[in-house]
């Protein structure tokens, strides 16, 4: 890893440390290979982006963060504790400092907008309903979707349950937000919103944010600090800027999105001529 | 070869109860946690319960006037006609009731709590509930067990009652049996034991449908095929282990 591809360091870019340290993390599903020494880590406060092709073990990176699966080796720490190490209480304590947008975001689809913001409300407090209400309406408010609080999941356009979602995320003040993938699918209007919430969130509440995705241009005009993945590790890191500059063929094609490269644009098969004549033979 | 693929599909049901039973332990103590909230309890009864009201309705009705037309004829041979509402009331709540009304439970309640359960865990819906620090198994999986295990007892006694009140139409009505014999065989003949076979009967299968129902949506692969199959093992496990119990149930009632 040369100057700009190291892991942040406690402290670096104006934080207070990383609240998330992923430390030398391998992890295979059914005999395939997804990570194979993962390191990076995200500074309090701060907006890290990882990002990387599809298939790269994005998603699954998160899903080991908030210990819904386990790492074969490696450590990974939130809040100062390995994720290993916590019992089933410790790790619901942890996610209730945590708020995750999904990719698809997930809202219950038995609930409406109002009850789905209410629901972590509603399982961890004790407020009373005129509070609840006017936390949820001030959540919706602040995604612009107050008027929608009595729709159903399924009358919302993706954009729309995007930014439930992200109200849902929000509604406990959690310290770190996570974004699977935020941006898929939206329209440029949307786009644009959920960018500006996401760094609303981080400029005014101070919330640690770590953004997933695959989308360089808009990753790169909110992150302080960007990770990029391939081949089972971080083959780049530093700020959008530095990770523009690189003149590294992997982050030269994924930052200019050049079809064929390091990371090759055909998955791996035999000879097209070969194949094609065994056809004709056959 | 043969001998490898028997072994292999043995360890595999072995393997399958021992998830099972797993996940019953579990599911038993969120159930204690679930009645703390009986609002969710109350809805799944409904959705159970409430919403097979007409298919368990209709085929009470159908069943208690094939059961009479079927045992007017037979005991017409025999001189005792007179015998109807007893020999029906004795079928309807012995075993057809609850039979019957457990196998049109997996068919309807069963399969939809199957599937949706499963497109719940499809959509990451049960992954979020995780990530806000709610167990899925408190609030899905334990409301759908209770609400089922409640609604079919309720659902049984709807359908015997319908039942007889289709076995009345016909044997009183259009075979001539005479009203009050009809229902002073069955007063007199029916007795609290029998009663209490068709309520346990049907406890036990309210109890394994609805866990094979939860379990199977609950483990779904997260795809439109894996809900679909699941839904499948839902409906032909509950089937089979329904009639499966119903002899052991009677034999041990014998």
């Amino acid at each position: 890893m040369d100057e700009i591809q190291r892991p942040l360091e406690a402290g670096e870019a104006g934080g207070d440390g990383p609240v998330v340290e992923v430390r030398d993390v391998h992890y295979s599903v059914h005999g395939r290979v997804i990570f194979k020494g993962l390191t990076l880590s995200a500074a309090k406060g701060k907006i890290t982006a990882v990002m990387g092709p599809s298939g790269t073990g994005k998603t699954t990176l998160l899903r080991l963060m908030t210990a819904q699966i386990e790492a074969d080796a490696g450590v990974i720490n939130v809040f100062g504790r390995d994720v290993a190490q916590m019992g089933s209480q410790d790790v619901f304590a942890m996610r209730r400092r945590m708020g995750m947008l999904f990719q698809n975001s997930a809202l219950l689809s038995d609930l409406d907008v109002f009850e789905n913001v209410a629901f972590p409300l509603r399982e961890h407090t004790d407020l009373t309903e005129p509070l609840i209400r006017n936390l949820v309406l001030s959540k919706l408010n602040a995604v612009g979707l107050r008027g929608a609080a009595e729709l159903m999941p399924t009358e919302l356009s993706g954009g729309m349950s995007r930014r439930v979602a992200l109200a849902r995320a929000v509604v406990m003040d959690p310290e770190v937000l996570i974004y699977d993938e935020p941006f898929v699918g939206l329209d440029p209007i949307a786009l644009g919103m959920i960018l500006r919430l996401i760094q609303q969130l981080n400029q005014a509440l101070g919330i640690t944010s770590i953004v997933v995705s695959h989308d360089v241009a808009e990753l790169a005009s909110i992150a302080h600090h960007s990770y990029l993945m391939a081949d089972g590790r971080i083959v780049a890191a530093g700020t959008p800027a530095e990770l523009a500059r690189s003149d590294s063929p992997i982050v030269s094609q994924f930052m200019s999105g050049k079809p064929d490269g390091p990371v090759p644009f055909h998955y791996p098969a035999p000879d097209i001529v070969t194949q094609l004549l065994a056809g004709e033979g056959a | 070869m043969n001998g490898v693929l028997s072994f292999s599909l043995v360890a595999e049901a072995l393997a399958r109860l021992g998830r099972m039973t797993l996940f019953l332990l579990q599911l038993l103590v969120q159930c204690a946690r679930a009645l703390a909230r009986p609002n969710l309890v109350v809805a799944q009864i409904y959705n159970a319960g409430g919403r097979s009201l007409v298919i368990i309705m209709l085929s009470g009705l159908f069943t208690g006037m094939v059961l009479a037309l079927l045992g007017f004829n037979l005991l017409q041979r025999f001189g005792s006609q007179e015998a109807l509402g007893f020999a029906a009331a004795l079928a309807l709540i012995k075993e057809l009731g609850p039979v019957l009304t457990a196998l049109l439970f997996a068919g309807r309640a069963g399969t939809a709590l199957t599937s949706e359960i499963g497109l719940m865990n499809a959509t990451d819906q049960l992954t979020a509930m995780k990530m806000m620090a709610v167990d899925p198994l408190r609030y899905v999986a334990a409301p759908r067990f209770l609400g089922g295990v409640i609604a079919m007892p309720l659902l049984t006694a709807i359908f015997d009652a319908v039942g007889l009140f289709g076995a009345h139409t016909i044997g009183v009505r259009m075979m001539g049996v005479d009203n009050g014999s009809f229902w002073s065989q069955m007063q007199a003949s029916v007795g609290l034991n029998d009663v209490m076979e068709g309520v346990t009967k049907s406890l036990v299968f309210g109890f394994v449908c609805s866990l094979i129902a939860v379990y199977e949506g609950y483990h779904a692969e997260p795809t439109a095929e894996g809900v679909g199959l699941a839904t499948t093992r839902t409906v032909v496990a509950s089937s089979v282990l329904i009639l499966l119990l119903d002899y052991m149930l009677i034999a041990a009632f014998l």
